[in-house]
């Protein structure tokens, strides 16, 4: 694998102790290797040392860095190990995919939001359907609802808030994410799937932006037309 | 909104939402997911505020490393590298 071409000059301004070259790695890095600590240690003090004792590693690792990943990947790896240590006693060296499956199995929509599968007619269809929300027009991030997103992220399980945050919040692709929490591409999808929705729940929450089908009124409906049909074929 | 063997249904489509919108769906069933979505409004609502979620959260935070450690950290790439 050929050395990515920013990587490269990065890298050469580094081995040469370019002070800013490193600064800038370190701004433009530090704020997701914070929230993928968090998913391995208890305390934001913790995550903040961790992130440091990797910065620490990097500047002693460069000159052996061989380019075989991204930098970026390089550097996440050696977090994931450095907050993998300083975590609590019993999860010491349990990997990223280990506190994934922890929360494996939950449907993304309540159940009781749909009829029962085998309701004759309208099985696993919505009960209660979600309606359009009254989204400000600078968008979620604008009104009181931003509030409202950012607790339903802050409330999730580790590895949900880890991925929906690199994600959607960071702004990464789903092979970075992969690659630097060493997950395959259908876990992370299941994680950020469950995250992605608990966000939209919250939101829904807030708008009481539902509405519940009478499926007395639509059946009722259906035999109105199908009398009709059969009226006109007459 | 009628149920055959070979229609997803909602409760079906809605965990493959995130599948869909980052092109993992076998055509298929992406074919299959489309078809239900013609038909039904309150699928199509679930579908656009799942990509209005996904799109909206840029920079909703950012967590910042203490000022004091990012200025040690760089101090000390100087000294290791210049010292």
């Amino acid at each position: 694998m050929s050395m990515h071409p920013d990587d490269k000059a990065l890298l050469g301004a580094l081995r040469r102790g370019d002070a800013d070259a490193f600064a800038t790695l370190v701004d433009r890095h530090s704020s997701a290797m914070i929230r993928v600590a968090m998913a391995y240690v208890p305390t934001r003090a913790t995550a903040e040392e961790a992130v440091q004792e990797t910065w620490i590693a990097v500047m002693r690792g460069i000159d052996g860095f061989e380019g075989r990943s991204s930098l970026k990947t390089w550097i996440f790896r050696i977090l994931a190990n450095v907050a993998m240590r300083a975590g609590p006693r019993e999860r010491r060296s349990v990997p990223f995919s280990a506190l994934a499956a922890q929360d494996a199995g939950e449907p993304a929509v309540d159940p009781d939001r749909f009829l029962p599968a085998d309701d004759e007619r309208f099985g696993g269809h919505w009960l209660v359907m979600p309606t359009a929300w009254p989204t400000p027009e600078e968008g979620l991030l604008a009104g009181e609802v931003r509030n409202v997103i950012t607790t339903a992220i802050t409330g999730l399980p580790a590895a949900q808030r880890t991925v929906i945050a690199l994600r959607d919040v960071e702004g990464w692709s789903s092979e970075e994410v992969c690659e630097a929490l060493e997950i395959s591409a259908g876990n992370q999808r299941i994680l950020l799937h469950r995250a992605r929705n608990r966000v939209r729940q919250a939101i829904e929450d807030y708008y009481g932006a539902v509405f519940e089908i009478d499926y007395d009124a639509v059946t009722a409906q259906l035999a109105d037309d199908t009398a009709r049909e059969e009226t006109d074929l007459k | 909104m009628t149920s055959h063997a070979e229609e997803l249904s909602c409760v079906e489509l809605v965990e493959l939402v995130t599948d869909y919108l980052e092109g993992a769906l076998p055509d298929a069933q992406a074919r299959r997911l489309e078809h239900h979505l013609d038909t039904c409004p309150g699928c199509t609502e679930y579908l656009t505020q799942l990509r209005t979620v996904a799109g909206s959260l840029r920079g909703l935070t950012e967590e910042s490393f203490p000022e004091e450690m990012r200025d040690g950290v760089i101090a000390d790439f100087g000294d290791s590298r210049n010292g």
